[in-house]
């Protein structure tokens, strides 16, 4: 089977992330594979040991990105795939991330595409549906079971905390949410075979791509951070003045009733 | 010179930093006060090949380097003191001495059941009579037929309960100078005589099984000694030189793990009206700590790298562990005085981190012993 899985290296949002004049500080921010992508990783890794075949994980990034390439080739995917960012000027958006994508999957066999279901940086969940449109193939978002027999897919979906059957047929994209399964620590003799894995860099005109073909369509305007928490208040006194002044205060301060 | 890590360094520290956020931090509390030997995770560690990580893959380990076994002995000691010890003495002196002077037959019996995580690696050096003193061994080793018989006792020995052989050094005749002549023996745990027992109620690294062990007419075939039988007492000294680093690195990990805690409550608590992090005197103690951190683990790591390079390291050993050790001692006195009241409090960690920490200013050559190891070192008459 060839199994595909496209990664996007983000800062991680459990570390501190600081923003300076709409831009975020890359110097103090900590990186790490999209935690959605690791569920999409560790499904590809599942599905060779399961049908054979090899597993290909794919990112649009800079050099720094080889990082996160390599933890995954560490988890056990054969080979790494870093389409180089480096001669792109201008704004970069989902669609240029898609864009890339697509020129590169063009005359690749795939029987499985695997992305994460959003990146917790932007949390858009674009880039994978648009490579699925631009490839014509199937695909299935927010997925939390994957059984392939033959060239069928059933799967089931997170619909808002409900479950939903689905069969597909393969090629298929899919993008991967919490529950599907616990990604794997990468092991040690893992990372130490990783570096002896193809991790191969691909430029625009590898890609056959113009820069003037990736403009972005969206513009950023500002990132900021959300407003910090105020301190709460706390009522006193017996049962039915807290009471009281509850209702005061949702009436006539939050003017919510 | 090259400061940053490797790819593999780097990868090697984020896996065991991830493991040990994740599987060995939550229960650092609760092995402290049980004082219960967390088997659990030795048992998880040996398929991710943390227990075999600087040991040669041809008997299953990973073959990395010693800056990244350092890296990994300071986040599992950062998680929780007690399972780094025993992590420590079960790679450097349990499974380093097989994988540097076993034998081909000793590496795939003993050597490889550590790699795995089936069992720990164990040392038995310290006597009750014998401790900084270790030339004064009183366990004998006397040559009968082919198979030596081994009597005495061993004090304070890590991971015994939990190995399937014990490395035990005893005296097996005298040198030509009248000197006893002290080798190595792979002992099987369930030789006949060899009694294994916990008796001890320790003030840190509680998790840590803690043996004494006794030997009464314990025999092993001949083949059972470890190394060169005249070298015995060099072999472990060398040992001990690598175990220093680690103990180095343990060290590190605990105040690592004290610092970060007092950084993020001089944030959070109040008093006068500010967080005491605005007040001087607070910010001075973070920032000596946090130098002394960096300086200890620069020290760790140049040591580690003398030994990958395969040069004499033996000084810069002892300056690791016995600056680190002392280091990481104040630091968690520090932080402990910066959580104030709290810091006394077992709920906070903080406490733990200084009784278990303290071990390292003993364990593996007393500071004392560092001090005499760097003057002989350094030329003193
Ligand atoms: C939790 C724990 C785990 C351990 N694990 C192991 C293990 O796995 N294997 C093992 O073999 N041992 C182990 N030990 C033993 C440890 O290595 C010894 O405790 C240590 O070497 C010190 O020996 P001692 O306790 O007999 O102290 P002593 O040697 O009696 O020293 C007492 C004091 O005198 C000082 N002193 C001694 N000689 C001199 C001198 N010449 N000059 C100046 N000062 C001196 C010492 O520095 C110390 O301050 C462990 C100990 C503990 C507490
Ligand atoms: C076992 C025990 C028994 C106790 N018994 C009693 C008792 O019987 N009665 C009672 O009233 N209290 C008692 N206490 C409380 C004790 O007096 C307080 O813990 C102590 O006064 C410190 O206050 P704190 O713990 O709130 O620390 P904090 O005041 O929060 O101090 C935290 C750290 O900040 C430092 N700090 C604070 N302000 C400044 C500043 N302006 N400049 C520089 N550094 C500063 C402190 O020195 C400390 O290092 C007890 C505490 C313990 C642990």
């Amino acid at each position: 089977m060839n199994i595909y899985v496209v990664m996007k290296r983000t800062f991680d949002t459990e570390e501190k992330v600081e923003i300076n004049d709409g831009v975020i500080d890359e110097e103090g921010a900590e990186f790490v594979i999209n935690p959605y992508d690791e569920y999409a990783i560790e499904e590809a890794i599942v599905l060779k040991e399961t049908h054979g075949g090899e597993v290909t994980v794919v990112t649009v990034g800079d050099e720094e990105a080889e990082k996160e390439l390599r933890t995954a080739l560490a988890m056990g995917a054969d080979k790494a795939v870093l389409l180089d960012t480096e001669d792109l000027d201008g704004e970069m958006d989902h669609y240029t991330i898609s864009e890339m994508l697509g020129a590169y999957f063009q005359d690749k066999a795939y029987d499985i595409i695997l992305g994460g279901n959003v990146a917790v940086d932007d949390g858009a969940g674009q880039t994978a549906p648009r490579l699925a449109e631009k490839l014509g193939i199937n695909q299935l978002t927010t997925i939390t079971k994957l059984d392939i027999e033959g060239t069928t897919a059933t799967i089931e979906r997170d619909i808002e905390g409900d479950q939903e059957i689905v069969e597909a047929e393969l090629p298929l994209l899919v993008t991967c949410q919490q529950g599907l399964n616990e990604p794997r620590y990468p092991s040690l003799p893992g990372i130490m075979k990783a570096k002896k894995k193809p991790l191969d860099t691909l430029d625009l005109d590898d890609l056959d791509l113009d820069e003037d073909d990736l403009e972005a369509k969206t513009k950023t305007v500002d990132r900021f951070l959300p407003p910090e928490k105020e301190a709460g208040k706390k009522l006193e006194g017996e049962p039915a003045e807290q009471v009281e002044e509850l209702v005061n205060l949702l009436r006539n301060e939050a003017k919510v009733i | 010179m090259d400061f940053q890590y490797t790819e593999e360094q780097r990868m090697i520290r984020d896996m065991v930093r991830d493991f040990a956020e994740a599987e060995i931090a939550p229960k650092a509390e609760e092995v402290d006060q049980s004082g219960r030997f967390p088997e659990e995770t030795f048992a998880q560690m040996g398929p991710l090949g943390i227990l075999g990580l600087p040991i040669s893959e041809e008997y299953g380990g990973a073959g990395a380097d010693t800056i990244s076994y350092a890296l990994a002995v300071e986040e599992i000691g950062k998680a929780c003191g007690g399972t780094g010890l025993s992590y420590a003495a079960s790679v450097s002196l349990g499974a380093g001495p097989l994988d540097s002077f076993g034998t081909k037959a000793q590496k795939e019996e003993y050597l490889v059941p550590i790699v795995k995580g089936e069992a720990l690696g164990s040392f038995g050096l310290t006597e009750p009579n014998a401790g900084s003193d270790a030339g004064g061994t009183k366990t004998t080793a006397t040559l009968q037929g082919d198979r030596y018989v081994i009597n005495g006792e061993k004090c304070w020995i890590t991971n015994a309960t939990y190995a399937k052989a014990v490395i035990i050094t005893a005296v097996s005749g005298k040198k030509a100078n009248g000197d006893n002549k002290i080798s190595a023996f792979i002992v099987p745990t369930d030789a006949e005589g060899f009694k294994i027992t916990r008796p001890y109620d320790k003030m840190g690294v509680r998790a840590s099984d803690t043996t004494e062990l006794v030997l009464t007419d314990v025999e092993v075939p001949e083949e059972n000694i470890l190394g060169d039988p005249d070298k015995g007492f060099g072999q472990f000294l060398h040992t001990l030189d690598g175990g220093r680093i680690s103990i180095g690195a343990l060290a590190l990990g605990i105040a690592e793990g004290a610092y970060q805690k007092a950084l993020a409550y001089a944030h959070e608590r109040k008093q006068f009206g500010a967080p005491i992090g605005k007040f001087q005197a607070i910010q001075f103690k973070l920032a000596d700590m946090a130098m002394e951190i960096d300086l200890a683990r620069t020290m760790v790591h140049k040591a580690a790298w003398l030994k990958d390079q395969k040069k004499r390291f033996k000084k810069e050993a002892a300056f690791a562990k016995l600056y680190a050790s002392e280091m990481s001692t104040r630091v968690c006195n520090q932080a402990l005085q910066i959580h104030g009241g709290s810091g006394y409090m077992r709920e906070y960690g903080i406490e733990r981190m200084l009784r278990d920490t303290k071990l390292m200013e003993i364990g593996e050559g007393t500071s004392e012993i560092q001090r005499m190891v760097i003057s002989r070192e350094i030329g003193c008459p």
